[in-house]
Order: structure tokens, then sequence, then C-alpha cells
């Protein structure tokens, strides 16, 4: 299935790239595409106990499991006020 | 609530609470958040806002949700800026009204709390000599002790 991933503040420069389509296995989950993320864009990897993340414009958990045309979207720690 | 790149008003985001005739509330407290010149001892030049606005409002009505449950005689309104503010630019506008001052208080600070804790904005400083992001809490609305933290200092 294929799904968007969106990226914002700093994750997007280290990632270089705001948006990406991947396509992934059907089982997937919010944290199993984290993972492979971090693979393809190693300099993403230490913010793996600071992300999070939500579905669809929904907050969502890395347990959260993915369907066709979801779009993910990853949150480094928030700054806003 | 709403989020975006226009400037913030005051007064409406005031309007939006205060309640007319005998509806009208007692107490109106607002906060009104500013980009200050000096951060930590950097010499700020800008702040760029990015923010996902259609979490942001998620988290807004999560938030106004949380303050309906604790002080079920305020209503709470709130704007937050995107995009690059000057110093001195109003970033993030809050008012909450009450019949009494006490729980407009409380519900004014709690969303500003609770704003800086979960919505999906991310500030980036322009400063002498480069820029940073900068990052706080990890974004979690189901994140109880969080909440109670946020609920603590709304209430100090």
């Amino acid at each position: 299935m294929r799904i968007t991933i969106r990226l914002f503040g700093r994750l997007h420069d280290l990632a270089g790239a705001a948006e990406l389509e991947r396509e992934v296995p059907a089982d997937s989950t919010v944290g199993s595409v984290w993972q492979a993320l971090a693979v393809d864009f190693p300099a993403v990897a230490p913010y793996a106990r600071s992300v999070s993340a939500a579905v669809n414009a929904d907050f969502a958990k890395m347990t959260t499991t993915l369907a066709d045309g979801d779009e993910l979207a990853f949150l480094p720690p928030v700054s806003g006020g | 609530m709403a989020i975006g790149p226009d400037a913030l008003d005051v007064a409406e985001v005031i309007r939006l609470v205060s309640g007319e005739g005998p509806g009208a509330h007692g107490a109106v407290v607002t906060f009104v958040g500013t980009v200050r010149g000096d951060n930590q001892g950097r010499r700020v030049l800008r702040l760029e806002y990015e923010a996902y606005e259609p979490l942001a409002l998620r988290a807004f009505a999560i938030i106004s949700d949380e303050v309906r449950g604790r002080w079920p005689s305020a209503r709470v309104a709130f704007h937050h800026r995107t995009g690059s503010l000057a110093l001195g630019e109003t970033s993030v506008v809050i008012a909450a009204a009450s019949p009494h001052r006490a729980e407009a208080f409380s519900a004014c600070r709690y969303v500003i709390e609770r704003l800086k804790q979960v919505a999906p904005v991310w500030k980036r400083e322009y400063f002498e000599g480069g820029d940073v992001w900068i990052e706080g809490a990890t974004a979690d609305p189901s994140d109880e002790s969080a909440r109670e933290a946020a609920y603590r200092r709304a209430c100090a």
C-alpha cells in the first residue's frame, strides 16, 4: 500500500524533504514506518524517543496501524506559543 | 480557534468569549505571546513559525474540551500565528472569560501551558550568528502527567 509521510520542523531539514511517498507492507504501523525512515535518513534516528506522530491529522501512537492512502506525519518536540 | 499567517487581533479574540446581555461574563483574562529580543543570551532577529495546521486545530479542540471539563463556567478562544515574525510581533492570543476572575485566570494559563505541550507548532529562531529550531515537549495529548503539570501551573 502507498502512504504519504510528512515531516515537520527539524525532521524536514534532516531528511531534506517535507513530504515523501512510500510503498509500505500491508501490516505497517507508525512505528515500523519510523524505523524504515531512520534507516533511509540516519540523521533522524536520535528522535526515536522524542518524536510523536499523527495519522490523517489526528494524534496517533507508534502502534497505530496504517491503511492505504494514509497521511502519516512525524512531529519533533513542539515549540508553539 | 484559529491558526494561520494573518496578523492577530487581540480585540477580536476577546470578543469571541466576552458574551452579551444576560450571557455577559464578569472577567476576561488575555494572554498575548510576543517575539522576544533575547533568548538564552542570543540576540534574536526574527522567528519563523511552522505548523501542521489541521492537527493544530485538533489539538486546540482537545485543549478547549479539557478547559470545559476543568472550568465549566469558562469560555476560551485562542489564535496562533504562523510564518515570519519580527521582534515584538504577536505569535499567540488567548482569551478566557468566566463569571468570576479566578476561573478566567486559571483557564487562560492552562491553555498556554497545554498549547506549548501539544500544539504541532515549531519555531525556528534566527539570531545574530545563525539559526536554530526550538524544541520543547513531545506532543502527546494523552500524557496524563503533562496534563496534570499544566493544571498545577494554572492553579498555582
